[in-house]
């Protein structure tokens, strides 16, 4: 199947003399990360089946300092804002699409102060695009009645009011879509932001992750939906600690409809 | 002596008002204490807020019993307060009831008045109930012991000796019952006074008319000292509120300046500063202080009232960790206040105490405890924003100190050295391409 996804860089593009409908930001977890890997090609897939002219930026992409800044150094923040705007802007990117929610926040909210502007947008909120427009359809498949909740990502809801997008794509694959006590704008977090992921937490008497992961559970759900590589991971592992895993999968978004299309 | 009452009015109302000022000139001090911060953008957006938010308490009844409950006492408050001014006109004229000539119109006023009295007192037992009684986990946290539970408690006390006062000054006026008009609830009140000479009735009266003024003017200089401020400051605080989306952090400008001057290769960091520019010293990175602070965060430490929704929405609290964001904003106000007596105890200048906000006050292991999820944020009825103070003072701990958790220092480094937060080759960044 690999050999199939087409994943052409800006550098091509520029060697061709033609520019992007979207540059696909994948993001240091779409990149690395192993289970948040299979999102990004879920979502090339999706992108190739709709024939979307996109590209990647590829070895000249670069973190784009969410974890840095949140921990407090800003200066390592800036550092990165600015060759990754210098980059884009050479590009002359207008419009950029990112599964990462942290990505999409401080490109969308905080390059701008320093020189890079796009219209950025969520992969959840692109996919409703294409869908509004015709371009990719959805069926339910193998999702079809299926129990899913979902849990909104700190940087896509609360941070930029983005609660409808994810919802309306599960709906559209025919599922049961179940909520959990806390959700939308009283979402509770993953226990992953602000540079969590990447430290041991402080001492208390729970991980923030089975908190949450509890409060899905709540919901007796088949699949467990998030729309961000991080929460991803704390919910896998929320649900592992459970010992759930046979019965509740994790997915993201992209990967479920592009699933539901066998794709 | 005929004036003699009249007299003792203007005093205490001089002496209320007056002190009040004072102490009111010493907030706005404190407050400007932080650094500057412009916000002049937006206006009709923020006049919006500021009506929708703290006019309409739109926010608070996104939890509808305390919330129900809150606008009850509110409404109550701001209504009954119209009462005052037929007081005060009454208090220094010598009138009585001055108002009494508007007939109809006056018998209906006073008796929404007795109504929201009473629907005031029974809120307001309701909240003491939910402090005292029923022990909401959110009014037990560690930082609500001593001080914050008192004053808590104090204000409902002050609320339902006031209410009190008004009806029974309403019941024993006999002139007023007499009218019957406008006296709804008092006229069930008045025949537990029947058994008294007329006199006495109305010394009773003139007690409590007394003791309801002395009351509203001791209650309003017992607001600086006290978490209900927020009776004021919600509206100026609601009107400077955030309107960016809650996950645009400020870029911080002083590092903006570094930054620049590092990327740009025509700049001389040798360089002696040009006759007549800015030669001051660049300001610390992030905060370790209240003064390092921006007055909107040392205005927000003053607004909150400590009902800890913050707290009770934090992930980080609901599981077991120290920090609360509510702690944050008090700590701020309780070392904004020590820096202010400082300053009032050194003919106006700032002596070095030895002591700061971050340690002193707040831990390393409260700010590192913070995931900026917003949920303190979102949660605030008065949009207070604990989360920009918390990352203002990891910026200082991470740029003037390099106090990181060390998994936190291999992040960086890794995003410094290899553009990801992992150990990962940049040159790697597309293989997930071509694997299966």
């Amino acid at each position: 199947m690999s050999e199939l996804l087409k994943v052409p860089t800006m550098a091509e593009f520029m060697a061709a003399g033609k520019q992007p409908e979207v540059l696909f930001w994948v993001g240091c977890a779409g990149s690395f990360d192993d289970r948040a890997k299979k999102i990004t090609k879920a979502f090339v897939k999706l992108l190739n089946k709709a024939n979307v002219e996109f590209a990647v930026l590829g070895t000249e992409e670069s973190c784009t300092g969410d974890p840095a800044k949140r921990s407090g150094n800003e200066f390592l923040f800036q550092m990165q804002a600015v060759t990754n705007i210098e980059i884009m802007n050479a590009y002359e990117i207008k419009k950029i699409v990112t599964a990462c929610p942290h990505c999409f926040n401080t490109i969308k909210n905080e390059y701008p102060g320093l020189g890079g502007n796009y219209e950025v947008m969520h992969h959840t909120q692109f996919l409703k695009a294409l869908l509004s427009e015709g371009r990719l359809t959805i069926e339910g498949g193998q999702y079809k009645g299926k129990r899913i909740t979902f849990h909104d990502p700190c940087y896509l809801g609360r941070a930029n009011d983005v609660y409808e997008a994810p919802r309306d794509l599960i709906r559209k694959l025919d599922a049961e879509l179940v909520e959990m006590k806390s959700c939308k704008s009283r979402g509770l977090c993953c226990g992953a932001g602000g540079a969590q992921m990447f430290k041991e937490p402080e001492p208390g008497n729970k991980d923030v992750n089975i908190e949450r992961t509890e409060q899905a559970l709540e919901t007796k759900p088949q699949i467990i939906a998030a729309g961000c590589p991080f929460c991803n991971t704390m919910m896998t592992d929320g649900v592992k600690n459970k010992e759930k895993e046979q019965d509740v999968a994790v997915m993201d978004i992209a990967e479920l409809i592009a699933n539901a299309q066998d794709l | 002596m005929e004036y003699l009452p009249q007299l003792l009015f203007a005093i205490a109302l001089v002496l209320g008002i007056g002190y009040f000022a004072k102490n009111v000139r010493k907030l706005s001090r404190n407050i400007k204490l932080g650094r500057d911060l412009d916000i002049s953008d937006n206006k009709s957006q923020r006049w919006k807020n500021m009506a929708m938010i703290a006019l309409g308490q739109s926010k608070m009844v996104k939890r509808p019993i305390a919330g129900i409950l809150h606008v009850v006492v509110y409404i109550g408050f701001v209504v009954i307060n119209i009462e005052v001014l037929e007081i005060i006109i009454d208090g220094l004229t010598g009138q009585h009831r001055v108002f009494s000539s508007l007939g109809s119109v006056y018998g209906f006023l006073i008796g929404v008045f007795e109504v929201l009295a009473v629907l005031v007192f029974v809120s307001v037992i309701i909240f003491w109930i939910r402090r005292n009684v029923i022990r909401l986990k959110r009014f037990l946290s560690s930082e609500m012991k001593g001080w914050p539970k008192n004053d808590g408690n104090n204000i409902l006390y002050f609320e339902m000796v006031l209410m009190t006062l008004f009806l029974v000054m309403n019941a024993t006026d006999l002139k007023f019952q007499a009218m019957d008009s406008g006296n709804i609830v008092s006229q069930y009140i008045a025949p537990w006074f029947s058994n008294f000479s007329e006199n006495t009735i109305h010394m009773i009266e003139r007690s409590a008319w007394w003791l309801h003024i002395i009351g509203i003017l001791i209650f309003l200089n017992y607001l600086y000292f006290s978490k209900h401020l927020h009776i004021l400051l919600a509206f100026p605080n609601t009107y400077y509120g955030k309107l960016t989306p809650k996950g645009q952090f400020e870029n911080n400008e002083t590092v903006t300046n570094e930054v620049k001057m590092m990327m740009d290769p025509n700049v001389d960091p040798f360089a002696a500063p040009a006759e007549g520019a800015d030669a001051t010293v660049p300001a610390k990175f992030g905060a370790s202080d209240v003064q390092d602070l921006s007055w909107l965060n040392l205005l927000n430490a003053y607004t909150c009232t400590e009902c800890g929704r913050c707290t009770s929405e934090c992930p980080a609290n609901q599981t077991g960790k120290k920090l609360s964001p509510r702690k944050i904003m008090m700590d701020t106000r309780d070392r904004l206040e020590e820096v202010g007596k400082n300053i009032d105890a050194n003919k106006g200048e700032f002596k070095e105490d030895g002591k700061q906000l971050l340690g002193d006050y707040i831990t390393n292991e409260e700010l590192w405890a913070c995931t900026s999820c917003n949920a303190c944020v979102e949660a605030c009825p008065v949009s207070i924003d604990p989360l920009n103070i918390i990352m203002q003072m990891r910026q200082y701990l991470v740029m003037e100190q390099s106090a990181a958790p060390m998994e936190l220092n291999n992040m960086m480094t890794n995003i410094e050295n290899n553009g990801a937060p992992w150990p990962y080759n940049q040159m790697d960044r597309l293989n997930w391409k071509n694997e299966s």
